[in-house]
C-alpha cells in the first residue's frame, strides 16, 4: 500500500478530535469487458480532512477521474470502502446517493459542462432544483447569491455561449457552490483557460475553501496550482504514489 | 422546476425543428383519425338530441326465432303483436313505446321525386326522445289512437317541400298518403339510428293492418325507466314475458329470443356479432374497440419513441450535468416524460384544429345525413386525454432508457464547452 500522506497511513480512529470529511478504504476499480479488463485503481486509500484543499496529479490515463468520480459518487468501486462525511456510502441506493451528491457535493468540470439551452441563472439554479422544500423565489436568492460571489451577477440573463471560458467557469462554480456544500469537486478546473483565467479560478477556490471552509478536492495537471493546495496526491498506472 | 422544464424543452423543441416537425405531424395526424373516430362513436352513443334520456331507456331491437329442430332462425326486429300483446304494463317502467325502423319512401313533388327515411311511431315515443321542435309539436297518442295522417318532418324535409316557408299545416305526400305536417324538428344524425328519419307519422296510418297480426316485422320497442337502476328488474321480466309467447304454428316456430338492452350494447351486439339469443357483449365490443385504437397508435408511436431515444440521447450531457447534481434516476423520467406529454400536447392541439376541419368536410359530404361532428368539450376532453395518453406512451421508455444512463457516461457524452 502506497500512501502520501501521514494521516492516511494511521488507523482513522486514531485521528481524534480531526473530523474526515472524506475516506477512501483499499479502493479498486476495474472496467471489465467481455475480452478485456481494465484497472483504472487499485488500492487507494485516502483522507480527507474538513476544509482541506488537496489536489490530485498525475499523467493521462492514471486514473484521476476515476478516483474524482469515486468520490463524488458518480461511480462506485468494484471493492474498497467510501466514506463521506461520516457515511459508508456503498450501498445506497440511486436515489440516496443522488440526494448526497445534491446536499454535500458541488462538481467543477474541465469543459465546464453548463446547459446552453437555459441561461446563466437558470444554469446555477439546477442544483436546487432537486431541493423538495425550496421555493423558486429562495432559489433565484440563492443563485443569485452565488453568481455574486463569482463576480457575475450582472450576467444572469445570458446564455453560456456568450460567455468567455473563464466566464462559464465561474458560472459552472456558482452553479457548484449555490447548494451550500462541503465538498468540491474539481476536474481540472483550470484545463481549459489560459494561465491569468486559470489563477483568477485558482483564487476563487482558495477563497471558498478558507472563508467558507469548504473541503476541495482538485485534480489538476498544472504543477504551479497543484503547489496552491495544501497537499498533493499522486497517481500512477492508477496506483497512488509519492 | 416545472419552469425550469419546460424552458428547456421549448429550447430543444425549436432547436431540432425537423424532428418537432416529424414528431408533431404523426402526433397530429394520428390525433385527426383517432378524433374523427371517437367523434363518429360520441355522435352515436354519447347522449345527444334527441337521445338525451339513453341512459336511463332500453330497446328491444332484435328478436331471433327458431324453428323446433333449431336447424332454421328468423332474425329480425319484432312484430307489433309481439310487443303490444306480450310487453303491455311492464312493472316498473315509465314509458314504453313502439316505432319502426326508417325506411326509404317517396314522394314527388314538383315533377321531382324526393327520397325520404320514414319512420312510423305512437305518440310515448315523442316522450322518450327529445326532440328539437322548430314549428308546430309531435305526433300524439290521439294521432295514433285515430290514425290521424299526420307527420312531423325535419327541416332538410320542409326545405325540400316547402323552401324554407312555414310547414305545418300544410300536406305532404309520401309514398301515395298524404299527411298534415304538425311538427317540424332538426335533423336527426343518420348515426343515432333508432330517432332518425327525415319524417315521422303515426304506426296507424300504415296502408294495411297486416301488421297487427305479427310476431315478427320491423318495429323496435323502446323502453324508458325511472332510472337505469330498474334495468335488471326489467331485463327480468323481458324475458319472463318471452316465454308467454304463443307460436301461431308451433310446428314451424316455436322458440323466440331477445333482450332488453342499451343503446350501446345493441352496437356491441352488432360489433362483435353476437346473435340474439346471446346477451350482448358490450365489454367485449370495448376491448374491440381500444384494440383497435392501440393498434392505429402503435406505428406513430413506435416512431415517436425511436425520434425521442435519438433526440434524449444527444442530452446526455446534460443528463450526466442533472444526475451530477442530485437529480435521481426517477426524477430524470419525470422531465424527460414532461416533456414529451409537452410535445404530445402541441401536437394535439393542432391536431384538434385539424380534426376541426376534417369534421367539418366529412359533415358536408352526405356520408352520414345530418352529421353534426362538432368538437364539443367532451370530444375535446377525449383528445386531450389520448394526446396525453400518446405522450406517455412513447416518452415513458426514452425516458427510462436515458436515466439509466451512467453519469460519468453521461458526461463523457457531452460536447466539449457546452452540453446540448
Amino acid at each position: 500500500m502506497t500512501t502520501t500522506s501521514a494521516a492516511i497511513s494511521q488507523p482513522l480512529d486514531t485521528q481524534a478530535g480531526v473530523e474526515l470529511m472524506i475516506r477512501l478504504e483499499e479502493v479498486e476499480k476495474v472496467y471489465r469487458t467481455d475480452r478485456i479488463e481494465t484497472v483504472a485503481l487499485t488500492n487507494v486509500n485516502l483522507a480527507v480532512r474538513t476544509g482541506e484543499f488537496i489536489s490530485i496529479m498525475g499523467p493521462s490515463g492514471s486514473g484521476k477521474s476515476t478516483l474524482l468520480n469515486i468520490i463524488g459518487l458518480l461511480d462506485v468501486p468494484s471493492s474498497g470502502k467510501v466514506v463521506i462525511n461520516g457515511r459508508t456510502i456503498n450501498s445506497y441506493s440511486d436515489r440516496n446517493l443522488s440526494r448526497v451528491r445534491n446536499e454535500e457535493i458541488g462538481f467543477i468540470f474541465q469543459t465546464f459542462h453548463l446547459i446552453n439551452d437555459l441561461s446563466v441563472q437558470d444554469n446555477v439554479e439546477i442544483p436546487l432544483l432537486y431541493r423538495r422544500s425550496m421555493t423558486g423565489g429562495e432559489r433565484r436568492r440563492l443563485a443569485q447569491e452565488a453568481l455574486d460571489r463569482v463576480g457575475l451577477s450582472s450576467r444572469v440573463h445570458h446564455f453560456p455561449s456568450q460567455l468567455s471560458g473563464g466566464q462559464q467557469q465561474r458560472v459552472a462554480i456558482a452553479r457548484a457552490i449555490v447548494g451550500k456544500p462541503r465538498v468540491l469537486l474539481a476536474d481540472e478546473p483550470t484545463g481549459n483557460l489560459d494561465s491569468q483565467m486559470g489563477d483568477e479560478i485558482m483564487d476563487l477556490l482558495e477563497g471558498l475553501n478558507e472563508q467558507a471552509g469548504t473541503t476541495i478536492i482538485m485534480v489538476t495537471h498544472d504543477p504551479r496550482q497543484a503547489e496552491k493546495t495544501e497537499r498533493i496526491h499522486r497517481l500512477f498506472d492508477g496506483r497512488q504514489v509519492n | 422546476m416545472l419552469i425550469n422544464y419546460l424552458k428547456i424543452a421549448v429550447k430543444v423543441l425549436m432547436r431540432r425543428k425537423f424532428f418537432t416537425f416529424i414528431s408533431l405531424f404523426a402526433i397530429s395526424f394520428t390525433l385527426v383519425i383517432l378524433m374523427i373516430g371517437v367523434s363518429l362513436l360520441d355522435s352515436t352513443f354519447g347522449p345527444g338530441i334527441p337521445e338525451t334520456r339513453i341512459d336511463r331507456t332500453l330497446g328491444i331491437f332484435k328478436i331471433e326465432m327458431r324453428c323446433p329442430e333449431e336447424e332454421c332462425t328468423w332474425i329480425s326486429p319484432g312484430g307489433y303483436k309481439l310487443f303490444n300483446r306480450y310487453f303491455q304494463n311492464l312493472p316498473n317502467i315509465e314509458l314504453m313505446s313502439l316505432s319502426t325502423e326508417a325506411d326509404l319512401s317517396y314522394s314527388y313533388h314538383q315533377g321531382e321525386k324526393i327520397p325520404s327515411y320514414l319512420k312510423r311511431t305512437d305518440g310515448e315515443f315523442w316522450k322518450i326522445m327529445e326532440f328539437s321542435f322548430v314549428e308546430g309539436g309531435p305526433i300524439t297518442t290521439e294521432d295514433e289512437r285515430n290514425a290521424n295522417f299526420v307527420a312531423v318532418i325535419n327541416t332538410a324535409t320542409r326545405h325540400k317541400f316547402f323552401g324554407d316557408q312555414q310547414a305545418v299545416g300544410r300536406t305532404i305526400e309520401v309514398d301515395g298518403q298524404r299527411f298534415r305536417v304538425v311538427g317540424v324538428v332538426d335533423n336527426v344524425p343518420y348515426l343515432r339510428q333508432i330517432p332518425f328519419a327525415d319524417i315521422w307519422v303515426p304506426i296507424s296510418t300504415y296502408k294495411t293492418g297486416l301488421y297487427r297480426d305479427q310476431l315478427m316485422g320491423n318495429f323496435i320497442a323502446l323502453i324508458m325507466a325511472p332510472s337505469s337502476a330498474d334495468f335488471p328488474a326489467i331485463r327480468e321480466e323481458v324475458q319472463a314475458r318471452l316465454k308467454q309467447v304463443e307460436f301461431p304454428d308451433p310446428k314451424q316456430w316455436n322458440q323466440i329470443s331477445a333482450h332488453a338492452e342499451t343503446f350501446f350494447e345493441r352496437s356491441s351486439r352488432e360489433m362483435t356479432g353476437t346473435p340474439a339469443r346471446e346477451a350482448s357483449q358490450p365489454l367485449r365490443a370495448m376491448v374491440l374497440i381500444f384494440a383497435a385504437i392501440m393498434l392505429f397508435m402503435l406505428l406513430p408511436t413506435i416512431n415517436l419513441i425511436n425520434i425521442n431515444v435519438s433526440r434524449i440521447m444527444e442530452r446526455a450531457g446534460e443528463i450526466g450535468v442533472r444526475k451530477s447534481f442530485g437529480a435521481s434516476s426517477w426524477t430524470l423520467v419525470g422531465q424527460f416524460v414532461l416533456e414529451n406529454v409537452l410535445l404530445t400536447l402541441i401536437g394535439g392541439a393542432i391536431g384538434l384544429i385539424l380534426s376541426r376541419f376534417a369534421l367539418d368536410a366529412i359533415a358536408k359530404t352526405d356520408f352520414f345525413p345530418y352529421a353534426s361532428f362538432q368538437l364539443n368539450y367532451r370530444i375535446f376532453l377525449y383528445g386531450l386525454a389520448m394526446a396525453v395518453f400518446f405522450g406517455l406512451l412513447s416518452g415513458v421508455y426514452p425516458a427510462w432508457r436515458m436515466s439509466r444512463l451512467h453519469p460519468v457516461d453521461a458526461l463523457r457524452g457531452a460536447v466539449q464547452g457546452g452540453v446540448r
